[in-house]
């Protein structure tokens, strides 16, 4: 028996060819195998991830907190009029004194300088979604490429970016950030830039670096290079994949902390933003009512409980997501 | 199965690896801030060649050497000295060996042609597979990096080969992922990932010892029926002497990052030289109940390789040493007789 050295077929030339894999529509095909897998993985990582009570409240949460994000320019463009509602300049005629208790027009009341206390709050669902969403790509984005790159080249890469990670974490963040935001007018885009630069250079690039060491030494890195592969190859092909499911838990912890920063920073007057959970504590404090005890409750709780149960549910998620990402209890990592 | 005496002689007289006095050292505990205290000398000197299509079997103990040699053929690590030369037939199939290439001058683009004509088979079916991946990008990688075909080429060419190696139908296997299949089908699919790029020279590193035995023989006898017909040279490592004789035309013993003895399969099994593969041989597990033993012609282990005396490896072991083999340094590798080398005074 003989093959054909050319490097057209490998098959005995005598015998017929095995069955082609559907001629025609073959990249439909290919696309339509690749959609189905990545679905089907999808379809059991949200199953493990919904089996625990911690997932299913999360999502619980997280959802109802965007579904209030998106009300707001929905209510905003039927019953609420900008005049009264606007978050920023609305003024409550019709309330006698402010800051005024919760009424029917006004649910959650109005703060000290007559706007609606409601309104501020879904307002602000929105920037802290898009805040901590992007602080997380940033984060994700950056410790990632971090982490695999220092793991892979090791020496004085490795050295370098480890140092500077440990800088980042010596450093207190929340002084940083006051520091930041004295110098530039720090805007909520910028904020999240910050953040997610901080989280991504900090403590973040060591889980991944550690995590992709591991990855590293298996023997597929070196089938990868037996196959000519590049450097840029390996990294990206090979070691960051095995990583995004480290790297989406960390995701979720780095918008708690966003949010939280923002939180806090605002509550200081530090931010260049036009409204937020942090500025509503901020106004009332400003006024005097925070230590009034608790009867101006509502210029504090609903910003306040809104900040804790956001926060909580993405660090809750987070959890879930480590019992789907979990080497020890995952199915695909055979 | 085995060689046709006239057909080998032919093809192996051309040679396609030359390796001469390769060793690789690692240092012991040293870093950055620390001197290394000592060296591993894992393959200390080692020389062979390996003829077009002809399979070489790599034999010896745990660490002894054997798994480096392979690693530093197929260049996943650097020797310390030493050198490899390929001569690898001329792209477009003319029998005439081209100009030898110097495997330590490969980098960039050279590299990755050199990647064409020598493969690994891993040892470990389970971890060489990246295991989100699917079967389709594990095998298709190797054409992919290597520009061959588009991705619609490669999907027939995936299937083909998976037919190739007896993972049929093919179209059921290419979307699954690794972890979907049996040690024994996972092995085939590393032989079809190594062999899909028509290499010249595959190294096997004990591709069976990881599997269980119902699925050894049906991997050995692919493994054999794959070298045939697409004419590939192995370099087949293994602690096993009945795999090295079925897979193998020629035998080199490894004792402590030397070879100790090099020869026709069966001439080495028959007539042993070398006093260590004497007591290797002696150790082949044999299929009857009464069979009486001699007791073991060796005492005592394998030492740990870390800058070890001068005198000949197996010193310390050897039933026939002598002062010679004492004040001497290690033997050299001499021809013996006609085709059988060893490395010893006493023979």
């Amino acid at each position: 028996m003989r093959w054909s050295r050319s490097k057209g077929s490998l098959l005995p030339d005598a015998s017929a060819g095995p069955p082609r894999v559907e001629p025609g529509g073959g990249r439909l095909r290919l696309l339509h195998a690749r959609t189905r897998l990545v679905l089907r993985s999808f379809r059991n990582g949200a199953a493990v991830f919904l089996e625990s009570r911690i997932g299913l409240l999360a999502l619980v949460i997280i959802v109802l907190f965007a579904v209030m994000a998106l009300s707001h320019p929905v209510l905003m463009g039927t019953v609420w009029d900008a005049d009264i509602y606007d978050p920023v300049t609305g003024y409550a005629f019709d309330a006698t004194e402010q800051p005024a208790p919760p009424s029917w027009k006004h649910p959650l009341g109005t703060d000290p300088l007559g706007r609606d206390v409601l309104s501020q709050l879904l307002f602000s669902t929105g920037s802290e979604f898009v805040l901590g969403i992007t602080a997380a790509l940033v984060t994700v984005a950056i410790a990632t490429t971090v982490g695999a790159v220092s793991a892979y080249y090791g020496g004085l890469v490795d050295a370098f970016f480890m140092r500077l990670a440990d800088l980042i974490i010596a450093l207190p963040s929340i002084s940083l950030l006051i520091v930041l935001s004295g110098l530039f007018d720090l805007s909520l885009f910028y904020l999240a830039l910050v953040i997610g630069v901080l989280g991504g250079f900090g403590g973040t690039a060591i889980v991944l670096k550690s995590q992709a060491l591991s990855i590293k030494v298996r023997p597929f890195i070196d089938a990868a290079r037996m196959t000519g592969g590049g450097q840029f190859r390996i990294i990206f092909v090979h070691i960051v994949p095995n990583l995004l499911p480290l790297s989406l838990l960390y995701m979720m912890f780095t918008v708690t902390s966003a949010i939280f920063a923002e939180a806090v920073l605002s509550f200081l007057g530090l931010l260049d933003i036009r409204m937020s959970w942090g500025i509503m504590i901020h106004t009332a404090n400003t006024g005097g009512y925070l230590l009034s005890g608790t009867r101006y409750w509502w210029l504090v709780l609903p910003a306040g409980a809104s900040i804790t149960f956001l926060c909580s549910a993405f660090y809750l998620a987070g959890r879930a997501l480590d019992e789907v990402v979990n080497p020890r209890l995952s199915r695909r990592d055979g | 199965m085995m060689p046709r005496p006239g057909d080998a002689a032919v093809t192996h007289d051309l040679p396609l690896v030359e390796v001469d006095g390769l060793v690789k050292h690692f240092p012991v505990a040293g870093n950055v801030f620390r001197k290394p205290s000592g060296f591993v000398h894992a393959v200390d000197g080692v020389s062979f060649r390996i003829g077009r299509g002809e399979s070489l079997g790599l034999v010896g103990e745990s660490g002894c050497g054997k798994t480096t040699v392979g690693k530093l053929l197929v260049k996943l690590l650097e020797p310390t000295a030493g050198s490899i030369s390929f001569c690898f037939a001329d792209a477009s199939g003319d029998e005439a060996p081209s100009e030898p290439v110097d495997a330590a001058t490969l980098t960039g683009g050279r590299l990755r042609d050199f990647r064409r004509q020598v493969q690994l088979i891993f040892q470990d079916p389970y971890g060489s597979m990246n295991p989100r991946r699917t079967i389709y990008d594990t095998i298709a990688e190797p054409l992919a990096v290597q520009r061959i075909g588009n991705a619609l080429d490669r999907v027939d060419r995936v299937a083909e080969i998976l037919t190739l190696v007896g993972l049929t139908p093919a179209s059921s296997f290419l979307f699954r992922y690794p972890h979907e299949l049996s040690g024994g089908q996972r092995q085939r699919v590393a032989i079809a990932r190594a062999l899909v790029l028509e290499p010249s020279l595959v190294v096997a590193d004990e591709p069976t010892s990881m599997l269980d035995v119902s699925s050894r023989t049906g991997i050995m006898s692919l493994m054999e029926q794959l070298a045939r017909g697409l004419d590939v040279a192995y370099l087949y490592i293994t602690h096993d002497l009945a795999v090295a004789r079925y897979m193998c035309d020629r035998i080199a013993v490894m004792y402590m990052g030397k070879i100790v003895e090099l020869a026709e399969t069966e001439e080495l099994l028959r007539h042993p030289l070398h006093p260590y593969t004497r007591a290797l041989l002696s150790a082949v597990p044999v299929p009857d109940p009464e069979h009486r033993r001699d007791p073991p012609a060796i005492s005592g282990e394998v030492a740990a390789p870390v800058d070890p005396p001068p005198r000949c490896r197996f010193y310390e072991r050897c039933p026939q040493a002598t002062s010679t083999c004492e004040s001497s340094p290690h033997p050299p590798l001499e021809e013996k007789a006609p085709g059988r080398f060893a490395a010893c005074y006493e023979v």
